[in-house]
């Protein structure tokens, strides 16, 4: 909301300028924070970025050796396989509830079970990481051993479905809202012609609101690539290039969780735990940026 | 009552401001130092081994317990850590379990002034787990190396001469630990010695009870962890260090007989000679009670003398 | 909008077989999304009735009340619990205040420009950012280079900067809502612009804003990864029952963090502690955000506007 009126100095308090300064503050306090993240990560890890770091085995090489008594390896790119099979999974499991989801509530629904079901969702997303990893690793365990005759239960799968349910309910809000900010209009011009409900939703709300989705989609994946703890317990944790949905695998952030409480501060392997950060760091930042352009191009419509 | 209401707020943006300055300015370091100083009358900051930390944490519970001039704080993170903190000089007691390395050591005696002092406060043997339905009672390091090596060549279990039932695809889950934790590098250097690495795509997992546990729920996997994690799910395998060589059950008397082959000590490790609570609770530690617990947890107290 | 789909256009005239596949696609898809909707609920109830089924034995006011005992195999949650208190406290007193000033900045101050839209979009960034990332940079900012050490504060002022979007987005939510003749007429009084926020503004979205400081609330109860390594232990004894058992500069066990460990790397605990435990993190989350719906839904039954 865009304020025009001026402030006329003469009867401005000078508290009032303390606080309007504070609060001046504090706005722009994210800025702040995301440099601030940036910046104390880089910081953590630049010494070895750029003196020693081969970057090219970085990203490319599956050797993942951080602790070799005389060949050490830091080679992510398992790791990286890892967090995006594990996402690319989830999304495929996430994506036709969530939007299906979203379908539902804003256009199928009642206004009362709305209300319920977005409670639900709610609920839902609340539940914290560490609780999905339990589940993970106790319940989703003994029943992907009896479902698939897996050897074990922790696999890609596992880790695939927590994701798949904690990421359900940042598509299916975003969704929502996309498809609410579809004018009225457009229904009523496409029900006026004789559309049933589905048809206006699947010709006119679904093209209409594609931005919209697409950014719920890619906020969603966002969300998976970052969970730590849950795929930290339930994806098995093992240095794999993932080959199916049963296959153990480990992320990006499960290794920096998992391995940061035992290296020594400041060393190489420290240091790449950070650079992993920053890697980290700048995919969630331009998948964000991506979903924000995207939810941008849906205004300037 | 405006006035009032303006005070208030103005009170919890000093608040804030002073919070933030905190952070971003930070203490100057012999602020830090001396407020350390003055908590280690009361409290025995304790970190390290994650091996350890089960034993620890009972160690610091029962002690607490006992006395009321002392809190023992227990951070695991393993030895890295531990050590690491040593060397910082930020805990009063490092738990090891490795010996400290003389690089360490001279840091740390370099970066505190204190040469950092050893108690070996019991040992413990990692014990090789499979599955209780796995019909194989015995291994050697030699067969052990050949499936956690890097050039290992024993991937199924018929290529130990075994034939599992239980285990349809017949291959081999390897169970490992994350690869800085010091099980992980005591159990690769007894395997392989210092030059080689194990195989990647083993399961790492992030605790010696989460071996067992999956390994209790695997019938294909091998794996390794503290002989006190044994449950009813898990068989322990009896050890020997070469084909032809007699094979060792991880119990006490073959670890404290010094015959099993994959045991090793674990230490206490605390910045110059321990004064006040810190010796206290060493000293405890050391006791025929502070040993009692060691073995109550599946570890291997120190012979009595 | 809702009354009309049942009346198909078709009606008006006799209905040809397009009429009729048309309504039992409309049928089909109509069941189809409600089975996907409802699907979600599932997990939600198998997952509170599996937990709740394997707590029940232990749970008790007695297991909030008592500390981990016997090796944390035994007893009630009582110190971590205290600690998620003291985390969640000491970042809500950080977070809350950035927070909302941080939103009426945005919807009161900024105004409609290329920098307004960068700070936008670094809240949601911010939002974005993993969790691990955020403990990263706990690490780098608050523990090592302001030098507060692993601690209560440097945990809780990484738990704060991670949780800020969410009061920031519902405390904007909140301020929109105020029609903006209310602030008009306000100035037309001869309000200054603080004194119409302060007036005005924020007393008529407060409880929006509330909402927003609960969901913070939960949000950074449940937390794993930023508080591990920036100021959570795996075990520290304190006294039961003290609501002041922790200093803010020493470390405290939290329930996120229990939970984690009891359920990896403690043997042998008591069959449905770590169930009781999860139970009750989820309890106290559940319950947090049940709070903060049912207040948005009671405000929005006696909205003046």
């Amino acid at each position: 909301m865009n304020i025009l009126r001026k402030k006329s100095a003469a009867n401005v308090p000078f508290s009032e300028t303390v606080i309007e300064t504070l609060i001046r503050l504090c706005g722009v306090s994210s800025i702040i924070f995301v440099f601030g993240i940036f910046f104390f990560v880089f910081r953590e890890g630049a010494g070895f970025l750029f003196n020693g770091l081969d970057l090219g085995e970085f990203l490319t090489s599956p050797e993942w050796y951080p602790t070799s008594l005389n060949n050490k390896r830091y080679g992510t790119l398992a790791l990286i396989l890892g967090t995006f099979s594990v996402t690319t999974l989830a999304m495929c499991i996430a994506v036709p509830f969530g939007l299906g989801a979203a379908i539902f509530i804003s256009e199928f629904c009642s206004p009362k079970l709305r209300e319920t079901f977005k409670i639900i969702i709610e609920l839902l997303a609340a539940i914290p990481s560490v609780v999905w990893g339990f589940i993970g690793l106790t319940l989703m365990n003994q029943l992907i051993i009896a479902v698939f005759n897996a050897p074990i239960g922790l696999t890609m799968l596992n880790g695939g479905i927590l994701l798949a349910l904690m990421s359900v309910p940042i598509i299916v809000s975003i969704a929502e809202d996309a498809l609410k900010a579809v004018p009225d209009s457009y229904r009523e011009a496409a029900e006026a012609l004789g559309a049933t409900r589905w048809q206006v939703t699947y010709r006119v709300l679904l093209p209409a609101a594609k931005n919209g989705l697409l950014a719920a989609v890619l906020l969603g994946a966002a969300r998976s690539i970052g969970e730590t703890m849950a795929v930290l317990m339930a994806t098995g944790h093992s240095v794999n290039i993932p080959s199916s949905p049963l296959s153990w695998i480990r992320t990006l952030t499960a290794t920096i969780a998992a391995e940061l409480g035992e290296v020594a501060r400041g060393g190489e392997h420290y240091q790449v735990l950070f650079i992993i950060g920053i890697l980290l760091f700048t995919i969630t930042f331009v998948v964000n940026l991506i979903a924000d352009l995207v939810i941008k191009g849906i205004r300037q419509q | 009552m405006l006035k009032m209401d303006h005070a208030r707020y103005i009170i919890i943006c000093i608040l804030v401001v002073l919070v933030c300055g905190f952070a971003i300015i930070g203490y100057s370091p012999t602020d830090s130092e001396s407020a350390a100083s003055k908590q280690s009358a009361q409290i025995i900051k304790n970190k390290g081994s994650d091996t350890m930390v089960n034993l620890a944490q009972a160690w610091a519970e029962i002690y607490t317990g006992l006395t009321n001039t002392a809190s023992v704080e227990v951070s695991g993170g393993g030895s890295g850590t531990g050590v690491a903190a040593l060397i910082n000089g930020t805990v009063d007691i490092a738990n090891c379990s490795r010996q400290i390395k003389p690089k360490e050591l001279e840091l740390a005696t370099q970066n505190t002034g204190k040469t950092p002092q050893e108690f070996i406060v019991g040992y413990d043997a990692l014990a090789v787990y499979v599955h209780h339905d796995t019909p194989l009672d015995k291994i050697t390091i030699t067969e052990l190396a050949e499936i956690y090596g890097e050039d290992g060549n024993i991937t199924k279990w018929s290529d130990l001469g075994v034939a599992h039932e239980n285990c349809p695809s017949n291959k081999i889950i390897r169970i490992s630990r994350q690869s800085n934790s010091g099980t992980y590098f005591y159990f690769r250097e007894a395997l392989l010695g210092k030059t080689q690495d194990f195989k990647l795509g083993s399961l790492d997992l992030h605790g010696s009870k989460d071996v067992v546990e999956v390994i209790g729920r695997t019938p294909c996997a091998i794996g390794y962890s503290g002989m006190g994690y044994a449950t009813s799910e898990v068989k322990m395998l009896e050890v020997a260090t070469a084909p032809g060589e007699r094979y060792y059950a991880p119990n006490l008397k073959n670890v404290l007989a010094k015959t099993y082959p994959i045991a090793r000590p674990l230490y206490m490790y605390s910045l110059g000679e321990p004064t006040g609570e810190a010796k206290a609770y060493l000293d405890w530690i050391l006791s025929p009670a502070g040993q009692k617990i060691v073995e109550k947890l599946g570890f291997v107290p120190l012979a009595n003398k | 909008m809702d009354t009309d789909i049942q009346v198909s256009p078709g009606a008006m005239f006799t209905e040809t077989a397009l009429d009729r596949q048309k309504r039992r696609i409309e049928i089909v898809v109509r069941i189809f999304l409600l089975v996907v909707t409802s699907l979600m609920i599932i997990p939600l109830l198998l997952i509170i009735g599996y937990l709740l089924y394997k707590a029940l034995p232990v749970l008790s006011f007695e297991f909030l009340f008592t500390n981990p005992k016997d090796n944390m195999r035994a007893g009630g949650i009582w110190a971590p619990f205290l600690g998620t208190i003291y985390l969640v406290v000491v970042s809500l007193l950080v977070s809350a205040p950035i927070g909302v000033f941080a939103a009426v900045y945005l919807n009161e101050y900024a105004r409609e420009n290329w920098f307004t839209r960068i700070t936008n979009l670094a809240v949601v960034n911010l939002a974005g950012v993993p969790s691990i990332v955020h403990a990263l940079f706990g690490v780098g900012a608050f523990v090592l280079f302001a030098r507060l050490g692993e601690s209560i504060l440097a945990a809780s002022l990484t738990l704060a900067i991670m949780t800020l979007p969410v009061i920031i987005a519902s405390t904007t939510e909140a301020l929109k809502a105020v029609p903006m003749s209310f602030r008009e007429a306000c100035w037309n009084l001869g309000a200054t612009r603080w004194q119409t926020i302060r007036r005005i503004v924020i007393p008529n979205s407060i409880s929006g804003i509330l909402t927003g400081v609960i969901l913070q609330v939960s949000r950074a109860a449940g937390e794993t990864a930023p508080i591990m390594f920036t100021g959570a232990v795996f075990y520290k004894a304190i006294a039961e029952g003290d609501l002041f058992a922790y200093n803010i500069m020493e470390q405290c066990m939290a329930l996120s963090l229990h939970l984690f460990t009891i359920s990896t790397q403690v043997p042998d605990v008591t069959e449905g502690i770590p169930y009781a435990t999860a139970i009750m993190l989820v309890g106290s989350v559940l319950l947090i955000n049940a709070v903060s719906i049912a207040l948005r839904v009671y405000l929005r039954t006696r909205k003046k506007w």
